[in-house]
């Protein structure tokens, strides 16, 4: 283990040459050097996250109650109202309706079904890179591509999905026209494109489960089954709080799949899949060009996620500290 | 599959990256897997990745027939026609500037992605491995940042790049994604474990700088980290689609804008629009039967740690 880690072939640094008479010059220079490079390197991301990041959000407050047209600019101070316009809106509520039914149809069959391919993949398999591979490709595909395959392979009159339906003595099904349908259709969209990564995610953690908590299990005479309801999946908790964290953030702020999902981008015709993004979207570069009206859904949006986060944290942390498996191994980060 | 040996690694990465691997190694050889998939196994396996791939496939089916063909067959046969080079020529000259938006894509990517991969490999070496006040709070803020819709910050974005006359412009795409915090945490945690300290030391005593330092010694041991983010990056680059829609519009379109034009525009002709989703999808496709497999590590070593 104490094998030297310094043998350089080429020594990578040049020696400078040292005039003893600025010696003294060069030593201070040497300990701002150490001083202030730290700072200096990490900088970058501080000043880029205030610029891009946090000031655009805290200012969106701002903009958020006054008029404020995307061509006029900045007009007289509002108060709360465009909070209330907002508020009274039906599409509004329609499209936060739309953000949840479509969030959740997308992430709990997700996550669900990324755990079990993982397992499915955590088998001694031939090829192994190729599986991995083949679960993966979906993710370099553009959402703007995959809605718009989708939407045609969800067409209602003239789908592929729906001959196939027909082919099999079932009805086809309004896939845009109906409002839990087209959700059910944009969800397929977002898993098609996410379980793959997530299997992933959930393969790895997967293979760092200390094998020997299987021998004892097996031992214990638990079957396969048991086996993955005991061990598996309660040492996946850390692994599965980080994936509902991300698909959170992600699918409460969905646009491309739903923007893209028919040539006009309105959410359909009674506006069954407007999610909330797409409302900010139309409110603020559409007819009514309403930077403040917009700016008022982006911070509710930004609240709706607060809040949601601070559900789930809460709700894991309590599943997590419950019934935390014991093991040798620390499962947390 | 020809990845270095174990005392390979530590001899050019370091102990810890040494240990990650052999660990990695142990499980890759399937350690506890003392059970041989079976012909079941297999068989979900196809089809999953005849589900994943199928879609695509269905595009260029799509983009190789005519709009007659398609109305009347909702289900292509399995076969390709012959007119895919046809659409193909359409695409290129229609009013939604292909070849622009493929220079655009590329520039944004490629640019975003060795940004990402500088500023963060620099950021990581300074909390991986130098002492300053402040580093361990700084760093859970980074990683608490990853937390925050920035996407909900959209409207002043768009204001002060209008300020900047940046509105249609490439570096309005470019300079908000310049470095990222899951960058900046990724190339944290890979140096804290692949880059010894006696060799930043060594280099000290030979009186490197601390830049000097980072350019001999950190970047190519970071290396391998690197360019799994250099990856990550450019498919997020390629695929994204909300900001550059917002902030470039039709007149200066990324690939996933020129696609949307084309659905808006010639929304009639479906193998017209899917001979464009082709287009902009074969270039990541290629990448990915040569890349894939370090996407697939990424992703999996990321998970372990992260």
């Amino acid at each position: 283990m104490a094998t030297s880690t310094t043998n350089l072939d080429s020594p990578p640094v040049r020696k400078t040459d040292r005039d003893p008479r600025r010696v003294g010059l060069r030593q201070k220079l040497g300990r701002w050097d150490v001083k202030l490079s730290p700072y200096l390197y990490i900088s970058p991301f501080f000043i880029l996250f205030a610029v891009v990041g946090l000031f655009p959000l805290a200012y969106t407050a701002y903009v958020s109650m006054h008029q404020w047209h995307l061509i006029g600019g900045e007009g007289k101070f509002v108060g709360l109202d465009n909070f209330t316009f907002v508020l009274q809106q039906a599409n509004f509520w329609r499209a936060l309706r739309n953000t949840f039914s479509i969030f959740l149809l997308s992430s709990v069959p997700q996550i669900i079904i990324a755990i079990l391919l993982a397992a499915v993949l955590d088998a001694n398999l031939r090829a192994r890179s190729f599986w991995r591979m083949g679960v993966l490709l979906p993710y370099v595909v553009a959402p703007v591509a995959v809605s718009l395959i989708f939407s045609k392979l969800f067409g209602d009159q003239s789908g592929m999905i729906n001959a196939l339906l027909n082919k099999i003595g079932l009805d086809s099904i309004r896939w845009h026209a109906d409002v839990l349908s087209s959700h059910l259709a944009i969800a397929t969209m977002v898993n098609f494109r996410w379980i793959g990564y997530n299997t992933l995610i959930f393969l790895a953690a997967m293979q760092a489960v200390p094998r020997d908590l299987y021998e004892a299990a097996i031992l214990d005479g638990a079957a396969r089954l048991r086996q993955f309801t005991s061990i598996t999946v309660p040492m996946l908790r850390p692994t599965i709080i980080f994936v509902v964290v991300t698909s959170t953030i992600g699918g409460l702020q969905i646009f491309d799949e739903p923007r893209m999902y028919d040539q006009f981008g309105q959410g359909g015709s009674d506006r069954q899949w407007l999610t909330v993004t797409m409302y900010l979207y139309e409110l603020g570069w559409g007819s009514q060009k309403s930077f403040g009206r917009a700016a008022a859904v982006a911070w509710i949006l930004f609240l709706i996620i607060v809040a949601v986060g601070i559900i789930n944290f809460s709700i894991t942390r309590r599943i997590s500290t419950d019934s935390a498996p014991k093991s040798g191994r620390k499962a947390k980060r | 599959m020809s990845a270095p040996s174990i005392p390979v690694i530590r001899q050019t990465a370091g102990r810890g990256a040494a240990r990650a691997a052999a660990r990695r190694r142990h499980h890759a050889t399937g350690a506890g897997s003392d059970r041989r998939a079976g012909w079941i196994t297999y068989v979900i396996l196809v089809v999953v990745l005849l589900l994943s791939a199928y879609p695509l496939y269905f595009a260029f089916l799509l983009a190789s027939s005519n709009a007659g063909a398609i109305a009347q067959t909702p289900i292509p046969s399995l076969l390709p026609h012959g007119e895919f080079f046809d659409n193909v020529r359409r695409v290129l000259a229609s009013d939604i500037q292909f070849w622009k938006a493929f220079r655009n894509s590329v520039i944004v990517a490629v640019v975003t992605s060795a940004s990402v991969v500088l500023f963060s490999t620099l950021a990581g070496f300074s909390f991986a491995k130098l002492r300053f006040r402040g580093r361990g709070p700084l760093l859970i803020f980074v990683i608490a940042t990853m937390a925050v819709p920035t996407q909900l910050g959209i409207v002043p974005l768009f204001i002060v790049m209008s300020k900047l006359g940046w509105i249609g412009q490439l570096t309005a795409v470019i300079v908000p994604g310049t470095v990222t915090a899951f960058g900046v945490f990724w190339m944290t945690q890979y140096l804290e474990a692949a880059l010894p300290y006696e060799l930043i030391e060594a280099a000290r005593v030979d009186g490197a700088s601390m830049i000097q330092t980072f350019y001999h010694v950190a970047l190519p041991a970071a290396r391998p980290a690197a360019s799994m983010l250099a990856l990550f990056t450019f498919v997020g680059s390629w695929t994204t689609f909300f900001w550059p829609f917002i902030v470039l519009g039709s007149t200066n379109p990324t690939l996933p804008v020129a696609v949307q034009l084309l659905q808006s525009t010639y929304f009639k002709d479906m193998s017209l629009i899917m001979a464009g989703v082709t287009l902009s999808v074969v270039p990541l496709v290629i990448a990915f039967v040569f890349a894939g497999r370090q996407l697939v590590a990424g992703i999996m070593q990321g998970a372990v740690k992260g």
